[in-house]
């Protein structure tokens, strides 16, 4: 190709986003570090002067992917996916100890987190083996190879590694395997899912009168009946199983109230007698009506019951922190000067920076590090601090016309291959912004993921560029294509 | 593409995108734009405001004398977070001189659940009010002891042990007056008693606010915009009494070892001299440290020295209220200068007279020899002036008049318009009292009431009135409300008797006579024309109150005294010589008559 075809085939709008949210990161950075004794934005011993050297290295990276052959990407997708399977088993070994985690390697003066490139390696495999000719999501084949594929990685950051945070974002590509023809059920029955166990976990500690169990088991068990009362009248032609539904629950939720004037009912078990009731009505529905979405609901209803009993001593099996964290964003318990200290502060940084914010270097919750971990995974609470709403407001718009953008740019590629990826890197943006703000803002659990092109960090800013620069490539070529 | 059928999914993706974003929208603005606490929240975070404390004003006697000043103290605080576990405690104890376990015993007594508020990141108080050389050491070596800080805040002090009722002193404010007056917080001064209470808001200047800039561990990291927001303080104005330190210290030491007081003023300016009450104390004693101590034994000694009397106690004035007495009759017209009355001297009827002189007497005799009969005759005339009437109307109307008359010499009322905080107001006492004394209109005459003739009844006066009277006759009329602020407005408070100025002239030559000729002889220089009254006020089941008012020079008047001493005896063996030495001091700025000064002064009751 020659040069001139390559400058005008390039999406421009998506550069220019990136560089200005990556410049005025680097403007935050330095914001967040500064402190009274002032020194160069490009001095290395600050983290500013070290996110320039991130910047320059990430740009030249970035104009090497646009020259390198766009089917480079496609033919190592594989080997590269089985080299970073093999580094991210060595990698704790040779790490040491950050917080918990052993996903950092050392080598020589830098220290990189090979997690981070997992993304765009898993993204290139993902999109090989979706491009495949005969790919056909429905069959058994094309949905567990792409989930192994996407489960692998994030199954050995997580247990392995120990970096919840980062294989959470694993969860992204779940986004893509939706747009590529999967079921919406199964996103949907995650996401009842993890409203049921909040529930569940939620309402554990509020007990019922009369000791006879807690609020626990009751609220789940309602929410998910409605939700299989919901599904089965909407899917079932034969409208008397809900109806039955309803009436044994009722029942027996009465019954209970009866006999425990004389004898004490757990109403725990009670809840499970009610599903129980329910799993035998379903299943008689779900045969003489022959439809699978029936028998989808009746597996979802039990394997929800299931882990929504077993929650609570998960749960309490869990490492302490991450126990805390999850118990305080479901308000079951406060601690304000532990987990919730730093969610706590970066609300009062954000909310003290007002319409216009205190200006650059002028907020005092910055300068005087009032937010732990500000200029990396908090880096939003010193824009909203020194930008005020103008800046928050700023950063979401240009993310969500970078993600819009990026959703666009995928559509229009002309081989699956480049579209599946393009859809892996959106959904990855997309899943740590919405973590990310989501964490700062107090409505998920504090969990240490990087917000793109903002957060301080060499390993994330040149992973975010390769990952972005190769779809900018594929989507640059999909020219010459044809 | 063909064969594309899951494309439209792109919108509900895209749809998902926008609904987080609306969502984190709606809580930055919740958080930015509608919550406003969070601001606070984050200026609480940040900003240490420190109070600086202004100078409090000093306080001058009418000469320029410096009376009162401030001394600087040391307040030694930590902040446990910085002291950190390799915290040099023996060098800490050895450099401000206390042992360990009294270290121990401080910094348990600081975490204790009384220091409500106790914090590991702010100062905490460690030691008070220590002197320069008490920290000089620790001073030096401060640097190695990270944490501990040395705070610089001043006390009073005092050139004279003279005038601690008049001054008054500084304490810690009490609660109670926080939640009256939102400038004071916990720990403050503020003037207690005397002219520093008067004068607590002019005195105590208007604190300043330092914002300093707290990082999240604690440390202070400078000022919040260079200072721009700060507040500087105002120091308290210097206040110039109208006392003489010198004449105060001579009255002082002259009441030593009695109980009673004395008072100067100047009658043309009503500016108060001198105003002693004894027994007194040293007024460092309530400074510091020690003040409650102190405090506690001051008002604890059954002698009260807490109690001014010079200002609040109230005595019968005796014969010094002849003076009053002559006067009222003479604007009354009960008697003329010329008129004469019969005495029998201690055979005399219903009041016996104490000296022994001739008779009958007129009005510059009797005020020379100090007449009882004489004066009860007089307020018989004045009282039964037109016969009694049938319902004693006429009687009445007498009193009424009389009563108001001795009234406009600012009896039986405090100066409203004084500067002094604490007065009683005395007595003279209304017809209604007698008709609810004696249980009706009609039970009660001029002979039930005779023994205020003499300043023997119920009429009571405080030393600073009866210094006032002699005021109104040195002034022929009026008086200035006694005052002890040196200011030119308070000089404006004058006040007219209903006397008129044409029968002082008797009063005052009867006065000198008494000087030269009666009971106030012995204590008279003659180059000072001194005008005097003595009295001597019976006191149930109690020795003689001496008293002794006196105007000098009585041509021209600078001075006037009262002097009271509670049971001692004749008003011209004790009040007189004790105010003629007050006159001696004042008018030729020394003392003469040593020895009658160190008799006086070294009798002990």
């Amino acid at each position: 190709m020659n040069r001139k075809s390559f400058i005008s085939s390039v999406d421009w709008l998506t550069i220019v986003l990136y560089l200005i949210m990556v410049f005025f990161g680097w403007v935050n950075i330095y914001g967040a570090s500064y402190n009274f004794e002032q020194t160069s934005r490009f001095d290395l011993s600050n983290p500013a002067g070290k996110q320039f050297l991130w910047m320059m290295i990430s740009f030249v990276i970035a104009v090497a992917i646009l020259i390198i052959d766009e089917s480079t990407y496609e033919t190592i997708a594989y080997i590269l996916y089985a080299l970073l399977i093999a580094i991210l088993i060595i990698t704790p070994l040779i790490a040491k100890d950050v917080k918990g985690s052993y996903s950092w390697i050392s080598i020589g003066p830098l220290r990189i987190q090979p997690a981070e490139f997992a993304k765009f390696v898993t993204a290139l495999a993902l999109a090989k083996w979706m491009s495949r000719y005969d790919f056909k999501i429905e069959t058994w084949r094309d949905l567990v190879v792409p989930i192994s594929l996407i489960i692998a990685p994030m199954l050995i950051i997580m247990v392995w590694q120990r970096e919840t945070g980062s294989a959470l974002v694993f969860l992204a590509f779940f986004i893509v395997l939706y747009r590529e023809g999967m079921s919406g059920y199964f996103i949907a029955s995650g996401v009842a899912l993890v409203v049921l166990v909040c529930l569940a976990l939620k309402f554990q500690s509020a007990q019922l009168p009369l000791g006879v169990g807690n609020w626990g088991s009751i609220s789940y068990t309602i929410v998910l009946l409605l939700i299989v009362l919901a599904i089965d009248l909407l899917y079932s032609k034969d409208k008397r199983g809900g109806l039955m539904i309803l009436i044994t629950t009722v029942l027996t939720y009465a019954t209970a109230l009866v006999v425990n004037i004389w004898l004490t009912v757990d109403f725990s078990t009670i809840s499970l007698i009610v599903i129980g009731f329910a799993a035998i009505i379903l299943t008689a529905t779900a045969i003489v009506d022959r439809q699978n979405a029936i028998w989808i609901l009746l597996v979802f209803m039990i394997v929800s019951t299931a882990i929504c009993e077993i929650s609570d001593n998960v749960l309490q099996k869990l490492p302490d922190h991450q126990r805390n964290r999850i118990e305080v964003i479901l308000k079951i318990k406060e601690d304000p000067k532990g987990v919730e200290y730093n969610v706590i502060q970066a609300k009062i940084a954000i909310g003290s920076g007002g319409f216009k914010g205190k200006g650059h270097l002028k907020g005092t919750q910055s300068t005087l590090r009032f937010v732990p971990e500000q200029h990396t995974d908090f880096i939003f609470s010193t824009i909203g601090e020194e930008f005020g709403f103008l800046g928050t407001i700023g950063v979401i718009v240009a993310f969500v016309g970078f993600l819009l953008r990026l959703i666009f740019l995928a559509e229009r590629q002309k081989d699956k291959f480049s579209r599946v990826y393009g859809y892996s890197v959106a959904s990855i943006f997309f899943v740590h912004f919405t973590i990310n703000i989501g964490m700062v803002l107090g409505f998920l659990p504090v969990i240490g993921i990087p917000l793109p092109f903002f957060s301080y960090g060499g390993s994330s800013l040149m992973a975010f560029t390769i990952l972005l620069f190769i779809f900018l490539k594929l989507d640059a070529a999909r020219v010459e294509k044809l | 593409m063909v064969n594309e059928i899951y494309y439209k999914r792109r919108y509900v993706i895209s749809g998902v995108v926008i609904l987080v974003a609306t969502i984190f929208c709606i809580r930055l603005f919740n958080l930015q734009i509608l919550d406003s606490s969070t601001k606070d929240k984050a200026d609480t975070n940040a900003f240490l405001k420190q109070t600086i404390y202004p100078s409090r004003g000093l306080i001058y006697d009418r000469n320029g004398e410096l009376l009162v000043y401030n001394q600087p103290v040391y307040d030694i605080t930590v902040i446990i977070k910085q002291m950190g576990s390799r915290f040099d405690t023996l060098g800490f104890c050895n450099a401000i001189d206390i042992s360990r376990d009294d270290f121990q015993k401080r910094m348990l007594e600081i975490r204790s659940k009384k220091n409500k508020g106790f914090s590991i990141y702010t100062p905490q108080v460690f030691e008070t009010q220590l002197q320069a050389e008490d920290i000089a050491q620790l001073q030096q070596t401060l640097y190695k002891y990270p944490g501990v800080n040395i705070r610089k805040r001043t006390l009073r002090n005092y050139t004279y042990t003279f005038g601690a009722q008049v001054l008054g002193s500084i304490g810690e404010v009490s609660q109670k007056m926080i939640d009256n007056d939102s400038y004071y917080t916990s720990g403050d001064y503020i003037g207690r008693d005397g002219i520093e209470r008067t004068y607590e808001k002019y005195l105590r200047g208007e604190k300043g606010v330092e914002i300093l800039l707290r990082d999240s561990k604690g440390i202070i990291q400078g000022k919040y915009e260079d200072g721009a927001n700060d507040i500087e303080p105002v120091s308290g104005g210097n206040l110039t009494l109208t006392l003489d330190i010198k004449l105060q210290r001579v009255a002082e030491e002259l009441l030593e070892g009695k109980i009673g007081s004395a008072v100067a003023i100047e009658p043309k300016t009503g500016e108060i001299l001198a105003l002693a009450s004894s027994p007194s104390w040293d007024p460092r004693l309530l400074v510091g440290k020690s003040r409650s101590k102190n405090y506690t034994a001051l008002k604890n000694n059954p002698d009260k020295p807490l109690y001014n009397r010079a200002t609040q106690a109230t005595y019968p004035p005796g014969s010094t209220f002849k003076t009053v007495q002559a006067l009222i009759c003479l604007q009354e017209k009960a008697i003329t200068p010329n008129t004469m009355y019969g005495c029998q001297g201690k055979n005399s009827r219903p009041i016996a007279c104490t000296h022994s002189h001739g008779s009958p007497v007129n009005l510059l005799s009797a005020l020379e020899q100090s007449c009882n009969p004489y004066f009860w005759r007089a307020y018989e005339d004045l009282l039964e002036k037109g016969g009694y009437g049938s319902q004693n109307e006429n009687f009445r109307r007498n009193y009424v008049r009389w009563q108001t008359d001795a009234k406009s010499f600012g009896l039986g009322q405090t100066f409203k318009d004084a500067d002094l905080p604490t007065q009683s107001s005395g007595t003279i006492p209304t017809a209604e009292y007698y008709d609810k004394v004696y249980k009706g209109k009609t039970n009660w005459k001029a002979s039930t009431i005779r023994s205020n003739s003499i300043g023997q009844g119920e009429v009571l006066v405080t030393p600073l009135q009866l210094c006032n009277i002699a005021a109104i006759i040195a002034n022929e009329g009026y008086y200035i409300t006694p005052h002890l602020n040196k200011v030119d407005s308070l000089r404006q408070n004058i006040h007219q008797t209903n006397i008129d100025k044409k029968h002082f002239a008797i009063v005052k030559d009867g006065m000198s006579r008494v000087m030269t000729y009666g009971t106030g002889r012995y204590s008279n220089i003659d180059s000072l024309k001194i005008g005097g009254k003595t009295g001597t006020a019976q006191v149930k089941n109690k020795g003689d109150n001496a008293l002794f008012i006196g105007i000098a020079p009585i041509d021209d008047p600078k001075i006037v005294v009262a002097v009271v001493v509670e049971n001692i005896g004749f008003g011209a063996t004790w009040a007189a010589p004790i105010a003629s030495l007050m006159i001696e001091q004042y008018l030729t700025d020394t003392i003469r008559r040593q020895e009658l000064y160190n008799q006086k002064r070294y009798y002990k009751k």
